[in-house]
């Protein structure tokens, strides 16, 4: 897969010169989760191609509001004119970040790889502690995570300690599993379902050695942290992608940093590995549609009688990959799906984590909830981890990656 | 490569439609499309022919000697009987849809005339039920209800602008300072989605109905609801006890996103899907015949097999049309033929915004089945039609028939394909 290499749409200032194409026709405003539910964010129009033109470099940044953004990104996908509003305001609040300061709390969010290193061996501890509610108010007091939120299980063990001891069979075709700070630290599980699943299907996995990708130092604003973390990954990556080795990842968020928004977010053309990387890098379910396209996927799947709703997190949209999910899972005998009809679940990665947006990720999310709560089914299904950790906290329904139905289907476990 | 009986480009009104009718028939269709397209924009009426070029009164009358006159013209391909089923379908597309029981009134035989947002009357011939109580061709005097927090809506200029227009009916302006939320300012989906909680509706029928007189009858900006805007607008209606109806606002417009729910509704439920940020840049072509679309998506470009192509890309202000610094034009998704075109040096542009401009029907040229054309008239691709605003020989502004062109040529487009594709090769394969 060779990266376009127009150049209109590479490079952090051509991120920027894209708001002259914004014809103001509010098209984006209408779709935008956050400013339908609070009026602290005026929303992307109004803060991206319009604040755009106010702010200066070298001058400082004065609008706050633009934090309020959860840079879910739906506002670039509506977009009939192609302007990169979402990213235009990611790199409103890393300016605003530089000039007012970054708070230690989304300093410490903005680093899962930290979080996980230091919970892993102290598993117990750590779990007992983020489900204590007095110890989650003190939390929320000192630093601002909302005693409410919702937090992962550290599982007490990491997929990379499992993956040095696991050994994939010869085949003719390999990949690189790009697994992502989730499945490394919380849900080490999904990791080796997403091996036994491609390897079933006639596939040699490698795991390199691997650390976050950046994308919560981005999200906070952090970008020269970030540009370090997504540098040092694609250095470890790009040996596979020269190699003409595809890398696929079960982190949607991730796959995406991956494969545009460092580029574009943090001016990163430049960065040969990564251009590397870039061009190679799947999200799991979009690959194992491609490889179903191609005739390679086993499909003699067996019958899971089930009802499940499956929501396409805002990051997966940003793919431009339509629903692969969904496409795969209908070729699961017995299995009802219900398509989510809402575009966002409110979490926003870390967003809906702080004590001053913990509410209005929720009413977000609301529509979703309702839907999960009619519904009612045996499980949700969503391809990216805070996405479904906040579905699980808001309704309680068990929430799984596509891939588990998947492994499940082909007779796995 | 995905592989897609039709792929459609574009997700306006002539796109959705296309796609919702070959869905239907049977056909696996796949919508590309760089963004959302014009329905969100537009006043969600279908405005079949509004001027020709004095106003029409009976738009299905006033088609036969334009289609006579103009064979280049988009309608002389779909022809009258063509664009009535076009409505037909539409109208039931609508009552049977995700909103119902909301539902669309009128036909091509008659236009009502409707006041827009500044106030001029305007011809429309099929319309939400919700604005049809806005006919000015007679009735009752207006009470229009304007919003302080509302500022794309200005009922003091829609009312006197309405007085002076010269239609006889009396209109008088109130403004209610309801603020969805206690925001500073809202858009119109904010007032729509603020329409459907009952405490917010309550508060403006209790001011409405001490201010209204008992012989006059309510403008609304088009806000009366988004999920439910017939029961939004029936409840209004009852608690005034007297007819309310709907204006058109500027953008955000909540009728035209009703219509693309209702569309975008129909299509998954007839199993089709639609991808955004996918650009058509190119084509694969064998033989006169696409065999898939290159799309940018992000920084990258993916194929799209299709056995047939929609292209609705729309017109110059959609980016489906573009023309050179050196005025030539260019169709940007497949590079077809653009005529009407004036040569460098010749007159492009006359003074008044109304007067017949020299370009102002450049476009797409088709032949009678919606294929594209080349200068000489020859076919360029076989298994391409094209339907909406891309097409050339149509003055839109002029006539008051952009909507009903896009529905009616995208509608066409469908039965085309439809009709062409043997069932066993393609549709439902």
């Amino acid at each position: 897969m060779a990266l376009h290499e127009g150049h209109d749409v590479l490079g952090p200032l051509l991120m920027r010169d894209s708001l002259d194409h914004c014809v103001k026709c509010t098209i984006c405003e209408t779709y935008c989760p956050v400013s339908n539910v609070t009026p602290l964010f005026p929303g992307p129009k109004y803060s991206g191609p319009q604040a755009e033109r106010f702010r200066v470099e070298d001058e400082p940044s004065p609008d706050s509001s633009v934090n309020y953004c959860s840079g879910c990104g739906i506002c670039t996908q509506v977009c009939p004119q192609g302007v990169h509003i979402a990213e235009i305001n990611t790199q409103a609040k890393a300016t605003y970040g530089e000039t007012n300061g970054v708070r230690v709390r989304d300093r410490i969010l903005a680093r899962p790889t930290l979080a996980g290193r230091l919970g892993t061996p102290a598993a117990p501890l750590a779990n007992l502690t983020l489900r204590n509610r007095l110890l989650r108010l003190a939390i929320e007091r000192v630093i601002g995570i909302d005693h409410r939120a919702p937090m992962p299980k550290f599982a007490g063990r990491t997929f990379q300690r499992w993956a040095r001891r696991h050994a994939s069979p010869a085949a003719s075709r390999r990949v690189a599993f790009f697994h992502g700070c989730g499945t490394n630290y919380y849900e080490p599980r999904l990791g080796e379902m997403t091996v036994a699943l491609l390897e079933h299907n006639g596939i040699a996995v490698d795991v390199p050695k691997q650390d976050c990708c950046g994308l919560p130092l981005q999200s906070n604003g952090l970008f020269d942290d970030a540009r370090g973390y997504v540098h040092r990954l694609a250095e470890r990556l790009a040996p596979f992608a020269r190699d003409g080795v595809d890398i696929v990842g079960t982190s949607t968020s991730c796959t995406l940093m991956l494969k545009r928004e460092a580029l574009e977010i943090l001016g990163m053309e430049d960065d040969a590995d990564l251009r590397a990387v870039s061009g190679r890098v799947y999200d799991i379910c979009e690959y194992l549609l491609a490889m179903h396209e191609r005739g390679e996927l086993k499909t003699d799947f067996k019958p899971v009688p089930e009802t499940v709703i499956y929501h396409a997190p805002c990051q997966q949209q940003g793919h431009g990959v339509g629903k692969p999910a969904l496409d795969l899972m209908a070729l699961v005998p017995e299995l009802r799906v219900v398509e989510s009809e809402a575009n966002c679940c409110g979490v926003a990665g870390t967003y809906g984590l702080k004590r001053e947006k913990y509410d209005i990720a929720m009413k977000v999310g609301a529509g979703l909830f309702e839907q999960i709560a009619e519904t009612a089914p045996d499980r949700a299904v969503c391809d990216s981890e805070t996405c479904r950790w906040q579905i699980e906290h808001a309704t309680r329904v068990s929430t799984v990656h596509p891939v588990e139905v998947l492994h499940r289907a082909s007779g796995l476990g | 490569m995905s592989h897609h009986d039709v792929v459609v480009v574009g997700t306006g009104l002539a796109g959705l439609t296309a796609a919702v009718r070959l869905a239907e028939g049977g056909a696996r269709v796949l919508v590309v499309a760089k963004g959302i397209g014009a329905t969100h924009l537009s006043p969600g009426t279908i405005d079949v022919l509004g001027y020709a070029p004095e106003r029409v009164e009976r738009p299905s009358e006033a088609l036969r000697p334009l289609i006579e006159a103009e064979p280049g013209h988009p309608y002389a391909h779909v022809g009258a009987d063509g664009v009535a089923a076009a409505v037909a379908w539409l109208k039931d597309r609508v009552a049977n849809g995700s909103l119902a029981p909301y539902a669309y009134v009128g036909s091509a035989e008659e236009n009502l005339l409707l006041p827009t947002a500044v106030g001029v009357p305007r011809p429309s011939a099929v319309l939400p039920e919700t604005m049809a109580g806005g006919d000015l061709r007679g009735g009752d005097p207006v009470c229009v209800v304007g919003f302080s927090a509302l500022k794309d809506f200005h009922a003091a200029l829609l009312a006197d602008n309405l007085e002076r227009s010269g239609v006889g009916v009396k209109a008088r302006a109130i403004e209610l300072d309801l603020r969805p939320e206690g925001r500073v300012d809202a858009n119109a989906l904010g007032f729509a989605r603020a329409f459907e909680d009952e405490a917010f509706r309550n508060a403006v029928v209790a001011q409405v109905a001490d201010r209204m007189r008992a012989d006059e009858r309510a403008a609304f900006p088009a806000v009366l609801g988004i999920a439910d805007p017939h029961g939004v607008w029936a409840t209004v209606e009852h608690g005034l006890g007297r007819p309310a109806f709907e204006v058109p606002t500027l953008p955000p417009s909540v009728p035209g996103m009703r219509l693309f729910a209702i569309l975008r509704t129909a299509l998954r439920r007839a199993g089709g899907s639609v991808l955004l940020n996918n650009v058509v840049i190119g084509a694969d072509q064998t033989g006169g015949r696409v065999t898939a679309l290159r799309t940018r998506v992000g920084l990258r470009e993916e194929r799209r097999g299709a056995d047939w192509v929609v292209l609705a890309t729309g017109g110059f202000a959609s980016g489906g049309l573009a023309l050179d610094s050196s005025w030539a034009g260019r169709e940007t998704a497949l590079g077809l033929p653009v005529t009407g075109v004036p040569a460098p040096g010749e007159e492009r542009f006359r003074p008044g915004y109304f007067e017949e401009h020299p370009m102002g029907r450049a476009g797409v040229t088709v032949d009678r089945e919606l294929r594209p054309v080349d200068a000489a008239g020859e076919r360029v691709l076989e298994n391409v039609v094209v339907a909406g605003a891309t097409l050339a020989g149509a003055v839109p502004w002029r006539e008051k028939s952009g909507d009903g062109l896009s529905l009616a040529t995208g509608h066409r487009a469908a039965e085309l394909v439809l009709a062409a594709s043997t069932p066993a090769a393609t549709v439902g394969s």
